[in-house]
């Protein structure tokens, strides 16, 4: 076994055991700690990719901003035994079956897909250095990558006019 | 020899190289405590410590030895496991950063050349900004599982304060990346020192001025030093903290400080560049020798830095909070983002 493959099962191992200890753990807080570990798994994953890029953003927009935002309102928010609502019996069961109803579309789709017998190009490829991801960011896709910044200026704006004070 | 299909010298290389840096890390952290209290001494007049050996200059030992021998207390009430995480996350953090920044050139030692950087990766600077942006969990979560209301609160200003010059800091940077055209800290240097020699704070003296306050206030320091505001929040998120964790979180501020002089260093002011203007390869001395001595030039603006670190500490008050946040997104911002648009308008008018 290279060094890449047993990366690559440590880093697995780690983001799937972390993903399951986040959905399972009874404290908010601990919860956002390992949805973080889960991202720097992801990371991980990325690197060995070669995706330097999409790695280090990842980290720097999901783990570094999104989960502070997070962790900053559960931090406030008192969780007590007491206030916490009782979960309806029902309410869990359609939860679980609105769950698999997605994982069973999600598996459905990537069953037929042209990915399926593609290798991944590890440690090799350089798509996921910034001047190549830049270049192919701004002539191929262009007109998405606009559209979608215009969309994160006009969602800004909103949050803005909702949060201001009248 | 190969491990795993590795060279087991370059391990080695490495090894030494991480370790090196890490020790310089803790010894300059040291020292800078000991710097603070004498510059604080000279700055107000008085003698500062002078006991311990000669000038005093076995204090941060004296200092260091109390904190490992205190009594240990985890309140009772806070949560075990991220009480103890918390110091430790601020310390790895603090040192992470170190990683790629580029100490010095090539050292031809053995045979080998020696990279006096541990890794070059393409995407360093984003890579420095990844760490700091993780530096706030350290506080938040010290703050948090220490389950006091005080430190809660001095938590969640250090961490909205750092949320909001990560903004100006990451904006000033963007206009350096322009005229470099590269993300490599190795490149940035490279940058400054061939061609006509210019460091960047010639070309980019606003940038350097909102990359100095953003990084007074990553660091928490003095005017930014809100978190550990004793008169509003007793001593601030680590209330709690005694023993060697409270000197974790102490001693974080010091490596923090170092490390953002050092990238300060590297990005504005030519890293191992050792004077702007003149071309070093034409000296006629060996390449180990100036290697060495850009080695040397490097740890003199670091000195400097943080010697201006810690004279602003004694100078100038501390800000109110709202005022941190208005000069934070009101005043730093903007100037960030028009900074920005001059440089790339400049850039491209001298492209044509």
């Amino acid at each position: 076994m290279g060094v890449t493959q047993i990366l690559f099962w440590f880093l697995s191992v780690v983001a799937l055991f972390s993903a399951l200890m986040m959905i399972t753990s009874k404290n908010p807080v601990h919860s956002v700690l390992w949805l973080i570990a889960t991202f720097f798994a992801i990371s991980g994953h990325y690197i060995l990719l070669n995706a330097q890029f999409l790695a280090i953003v990842n980290i720097i927009v999901y783990a570094g901003a999104i989960m502070v935002l997070f962790l900053f309102v559960i931090m406030f928010i008192n969780f007590n035994k007491e206030t916490e609502p009782r979960k309806n019996r029902w309410l869990k069961m359609i939860g679980a079956i609105a769950g698999g109803c997605l994982l069973l579309v999600l598996v459905a789709a990537l069953k037929d897909s042209d990915i399926k017998n593609q290798a991944a190009q590890v440690k090799e490829g350089n798509i996921g250095l910034i001047q190549y991801l830049g270049k192919e960011l701004f002539s191929t896709y262009v007109v998405p990558f606009e559209i979608s910044s215009v969309l994160f200026l006009s969602a800004m704006v909103g949050a803005v006019v909702v949060g201001k004070k009248e | 020899m190969f491990l795993l299909s590795l060279d087991i010298w370059l391990i080695v290389e490495k090894a030494a190289l991480i370790l090196v840096i890490i020790g310089l890390s803790f010894f300059i952290a040291m020292y800078t405590t000991y710097a603070e209290r004498k510059v604080a001494a000279w700055l107000q007049d008085r003698r500062g410590p002078n006991r311990a050996g000669p000038w005093g200059i076995f204090q941060p030992l004296a200092d260091g030895g109390k904190l490992f021998f205190k009594e240990e207390i985890i309140p009772l009430a806070s949560s075990k496991f991220l009480f103890i995480l918390g110091p430790a996350m601020a310390m790895t953090t603090a040192l992470l950063t170190s990683a790629v920044i580029p100490w010095g050139g090539t050292l031809h030692i053995f045979g080998r050349d020696v990279s006096m950087q541990i890794a070059d990766i393409n995407i360093g600077i984003l890579y420095i900004f990844g760490v700091v942006s993780l530096g706030v969990y350290g506080i938040m979560i010290g703050g948090w599982a220490s389950n006091n209301k005080f430190s809660l609160l001095a938590a969640i200003r250090g961490a909205s304060q750092m949320i909001s010059y990560e903004l100006a800091m990451g904006l000033s940077l963007i206009a350096v990346l322009m005229l470099t055209g590269t993300l490599q800290m190795s490149g940035i240097v490279g940058n400054q020192m061939t061609g006509d020699n210019l460091w960047h704070v010639i070309l980019q003296p606003l940038g350097f001025v909102i990359f100095f306050v953003c990084a007074l206030a990553e660091c928490n320091r003095t005017p930014f030093d809100l978190p550990e505001a004793e008169n509003e929040l007793n001593f601030g998120y680590h209330q709690e903290y005694s023993s060697m964790k409270l000197g974790f979180y102490l001693f974080a501020e010091y490596i923090n400080m170092f490390i953002s002089s050092a990238v300060m260093a590297t990005v504005f002011f030519g890293g191992y560049d050792i004077l702007p203007f003149v071309d070093e390869s034409k000296w006629g001395l060996s390449p180990n020798l100036l290697t060495i001595l850009g080695f040397a030039a490097l740890m003199a603006k670091i000195f400097f830095f943080l010697f201006v670190f810690i004279w602003i500490r004694w100078t100038i008050p501390r800000f109110r909070y709202d005022q941190l946040m208005k000069l934070g997104w009101k005043k730093l911002i903007p100037l960030a983002l028009l900074n920005m648009i001059i440089t790339a308008a400049v850039v491209l008018w001298l492209k044509k």
